[in-house]
């Protein structure tokens, strides 16, 4: 009896260790952060999207009584990594919207205007209701613009007709490009894919949409109907050489005709007809569905203003004259660019806002306190390149072109695994919420 | 990911269920494990005829664990890959087939009350 009672109570003493171990756990956990610092700091931030929100939570946390403003227009808050889900008919258009206002901290003034007009020699915004905003430190995060208009014949209300869909134009126009493609994958013909030849946000995505339709026909048994044609904008696949071999053999394997240096140009819906400038003149393609991606350039706040590079390949594009790892404006110290606004070379994807926003922060709250960090941004980026519906490759690199990942020995990179697409459906839309709110 | 820290899972798994579910399943799941811990310091061993029936439901447990994952998540066993894929397959089966057994022992001796100590 006393043996089985003092047995009972060591277990029980042990039980009560366990638990007390646990809580401990679990009350580090939010890794003791630095006091705030006091400031009266006027910041404003362009635009809230991925970055400009995440960077706002953040700041908030970090800083006492600056006075932190950001301009965004927009009262939906998109979930872009979505759009490829919904255009495969695996999620609704809803999927990835939510409110701006969901998102943001308090303490903050959210005007809901676009910016007009940036001064940074007077350190002023202009807004387009006229307001004027001074600034202390000016965040640029107004992402990027999608210039429809630079291919002759393409329209935001062609898509969804005549087999013609775009992922990229938005959450509903991704669910009409799976209409369409949905449509095409019954019967077969002619699929066009292309990319644009300037910078672009998630360039994986063009060949996500490729991979996604041939399963598609594959799964409904019109693949033998179906011809595949991709049009490069270079002589790559992907920039990065190693991933770009991977691809070149996973679409020599799926029987996909590759077409390079071809730059969509045109689009004549009712022939059904792309146009291609290439190194041997204008090309046509016939098609009966394409996914059409149009050039991206800076928004024209942006590229209007002295902020962009001046010189090199992307003086026509507009990105923000940065440097690559601080994020800070090279001319304008107290500007910084974060997101796809950035003119980095790469990086235009949310998982790089993950890595660069505290990069951003750590540099804006030691110049706050006339410090300087080393808190450097290095190009991490990452692409869950869907292979089909099921599979994926968590493809990670850096500046260098060197694959990163995260999970080294674990998941294998250029491998199309399972767990990887669990990672999109799942994993990925939680990871970018919990960044949004400064927590991830 | 350079850092996963706790914090950060913590905020992953909030956003994946919604902060409420998450913590519910972390209270019952929580609950379970003292229950469990209660019955056996109550019963002073393992009761064999509980832990037989309960290990009966571990294989259901497990299937179930796997088809819920691909339910909710467009795939199927087709889409197993490499290697992790296998592991990981195995792991959700495990968190199953664990998670049902010991309910199944903690519901038959809350129920069934405390177990006749023979000999
Ligand atoms: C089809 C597709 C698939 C993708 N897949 C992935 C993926 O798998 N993984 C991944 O990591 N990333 C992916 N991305 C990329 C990712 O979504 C973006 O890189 C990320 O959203 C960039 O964040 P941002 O804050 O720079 O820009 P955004 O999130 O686009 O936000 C920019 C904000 O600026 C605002 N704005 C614009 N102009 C002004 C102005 N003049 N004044 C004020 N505000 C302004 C806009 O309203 C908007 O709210 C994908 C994107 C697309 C389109």
């Amino acid at each position: 009896m006393f043996d089985t009672i003092q047995s009972g109570l060591i277990d029980r003493r042990k039980f009560l260790a366990f638990a007390a171990g646990s809580t401990a756990l679990v009350a580090a956990a939010p890794a003791a952060r630095a006091a705030k610092v006091k400031t009266s700091a006027r910041i404003v931030i362009l635009g809230a999207g991925a970055a400009g929100t995440a960077l706002a939570n953040r700041l908030v946390d970090r800083l006492d009584g600056a006075r932190i403003t950001l301009v965004d227009p927009r009262k939906q808050h998109l979930y872009q990594p979505g759009f490829t889900l919904i255009a495969a008919g695996l999620k609704p258009a809803s999927y990835s919207v939510s409110d701006t206002g969901h998102w943001l901290p308090g303490g903050i003034d959210w005007i809901q205007e676009a910016a007009a007009e940036i001064d940074p020699e007077a350190k002023k915004v202009v807004t387009s209701g006229g307001r004027t905003l001074e600034y202390d430190y000016l965040v640029v995060a107004a992402g990027l613009s999608l210039d429809y208009g630079a291919i002759e014949g393409m329209s935001l209300d062609l898509i969804g007709t005549n087999g013609i869909g775009s992922v990229y134009a938005g959450p509903d126009y991704a669910a009409k490009t799976w209409q369409e493609m949905d449509r095409f994958t019954d019967k077969g013909g002619v699929a066009l894919f292309t990319r644009p030849a300037t910078e672009m946000k998630c360039a994986g995505a063009p060949l996500k949409y490729t991979f996604l339709t041939d399963d598609y026909a594959v799964r409904k048994g019109t693949r033998g109907k179906t011809k595949i044609v991709y049009a490069a904008h270079a002589k790559a696949l992907f920039s990065v050489p190693i991933v770009n071999e991977k691809v070149r053999m996973l679409f020599g394997e799926r029987g996909f005709d590759v077409v390079h240096d071809h730059v969509m140009t045109a689009i004549d819906s009712g022939r059904k007809i792309a146009t291609f400038n290439t190194p041997d003149g204008p090309k046509e393609i016939g098609y009966d569905f394409t996914n059409v991606i149009p050039p991206m350039k800076a928004p024209d706040v942006v590229r209007n203003s002295p902020l962009p590079w001046t010189t090199g390949p992307w003086s026509d594009q507009g990105w923000v004259e940065v440097d690559r790892h601080s994020m800070r404006h090279v001319r304008y110290p107290e500007v910084f660019a974060v997101g796809d606004i950035a003119g980095v070379p790469k990086g235009k994807t949310a998982a790089s806002v993950k890595w660069q926003v505290p990069v951003v922060e750590e540099q804006l709250v030691a110049q706050i306190e006339g410090k300087t960090s080393d808190a450097r941004y290095d190009g991490y980026t990452s692409c869950p390149l869907i292979t089909r519906v099921g599979r994926a490759m968590l493809i990670e690199f850096d500046y260098k072109d060197n694959l990163t990942p995260s999970f080294p020995g674990v998941i294998a990179p250029l491998e199309e695994l399972w767990v990887s697409w669990l990672m999109k459906e799942i994993a990925l839309k939680a990871t970018y919420n919990a960044m949004l709110r400064g927590r991830a | 990911m350079k850092e996963l820290t706790f914090g950060m899972l913590l905020a992953v798994f909030e956003e994946m269920f919604g902060p409420l579910l998450f913590w519910l399943m972390v209270a019952a799941a929580a609950l379970i494990t003292l229950a469990f811990v209660y019955v056996v310091i109550r019963d002073r061993s393992l009761e064999s005829t509980r832990l037989v029936r309960a290990e009966l439901l571990a294989p259901v447990g497990a299937i179930a664990a796997i088809l819920f994952v691909q339910f909710i998540t467009n795939s199927g066993f087709k889409d197993i890959g490499g290697p992790i894929d296998v592991i990981a397959l195995i792991l959700i089966g495990v968190a199953g087939a664990v998670g049902l057994t010991f309910l199944a022992y903690v519901a038959q001796a809350v129920l069934g009350g405390k177990a006749k100590r023979t000999g």
